[in-house]
């Protein structure tokens, strides 16, 4: 072998948290309002999302009770994509980095 | 009336509105339609469309009037740059889908048989939508009970003050009839999913 450079390590100082992290940057946020219905909530859920009835519901009770709740991650594309829904819905929906 | 159903046989999703419900109804989809093409963000029909395509100017502020920053929220709260960057490409199409969908009820309505003026009594409105326009339907609800709830100034759990009001003060009636587009959006939420 003799005398070879030290292997390369790929971004050394990354943990496996941050890794998760850096691929899934992007949150939505759904927040309560007085207006929409716990049904509707549920709804459309389910029906963009996709996330089975079970789900949908749990994550409509956080935005009731918790006042938000984080409907889903991925890219800031994607993100995007998932607010402007919201807001097609008539939801109020914010994005963020997670933390 | 007794909100919306599912038609066991044709699928469709039905209702019955007197004239008297239907033309209220319509009334707010049309006021709804005034406000969204009011201020800022006009779709502009008068250019060719290319240049139209070309054009990506939409509005970066968020809007004055309070009904319009409820159905336009800003997407980056902490982030004034981005957030106006998504209202930029977004609310543009925002405002037109909701537009659309407003004009869907009336239409329907319409289409169903109320006539441009009410003029006669005991007129029965029959309303078939496919499952598709049903949903429109659903969503320009949440508009309108989003845009009255605005303008009242509607509160979690505050059902107490508006009974409280005497019957004949206006802001009663408007919450009634905010009561009653919630409970036409309850029915086609659970006519919907049956």
């Amino acid at each position: 072998m003799g005398n070879v450079s030290a292997p390369v390590e790929v971004e050394p100082t990354l943990t496996p948290d941050e890794i998760t992290q850096s691929a899934k940057p992007w949150v939505t946020i759904v927040w309560n309002d007085p207006v929409n219905l716990m049904s509707y909530v549920t709804y459309v859920f389910q029906k963009y999302f996709g996330y089975p009835k079970k789900k949908a519901e749990k994550l409509m009770m956080e935005v009731h009770e918790d006042g938000k709740s984080v409907v889903s991650n991925g890219t800031r594309e994607e993100m995007e994509r998932d607010v402007q829904a919201m807001h097609e819905y008539g939801l109020w929906a914010t994005m963020e980095h997670a933390e | 009336m007794s909100g919306f159903h599912r038609h066991r046989r044709s699928k469709l999703i039905i209702a019955n509105f007197t004239g008297f419900e239907a033309d209220l109804l319509r009334s707010r989809a049309s006021q709804l339609v005034e406000l969204l093409r009011n201020e800022a963000a006009v779709p502009r029909d008068d250019v060719d469309p290319f240049e139209a395509m070309m054009d990506f100017s939409g509005p970066t502020q968020v809007p004055d009037d309070p009904v319009l920053a409820r159905l336009f929220p800003t997407a980056y709260p902490k982030d004034e740059e981005s957030a106006a960057e998504f209202r930029r490409f977004t609310e543009g199409s925002l405002r037109d889908g909701k537009v659309a969908a407003a004009v869907a009820i009336i239409e329907g309505l319409e289409e169903a048989g109320l006539p441009p003026e009410l003029t006669e009594d005991g007129l029965m409105i029959d309303v078939e939508l496919d499952e598709p326009t049903a949903e429109t339907w659903m969503r320009s609800f949440t508009d309108l009970r989003l845009a009255l709830a605005t303008r009242l100034g509607v509160e979690e759990d505050d059902e107490a003050y508006w009974l409280s009001l005497p019957d004949e003060d206006p802001r009663a009636q408007a919450h009634d009839i905010y009561e009653w587009v919630g409970y036409l959006q309850e029915t086609l939420i659970q006519a919907l999913s049956a």
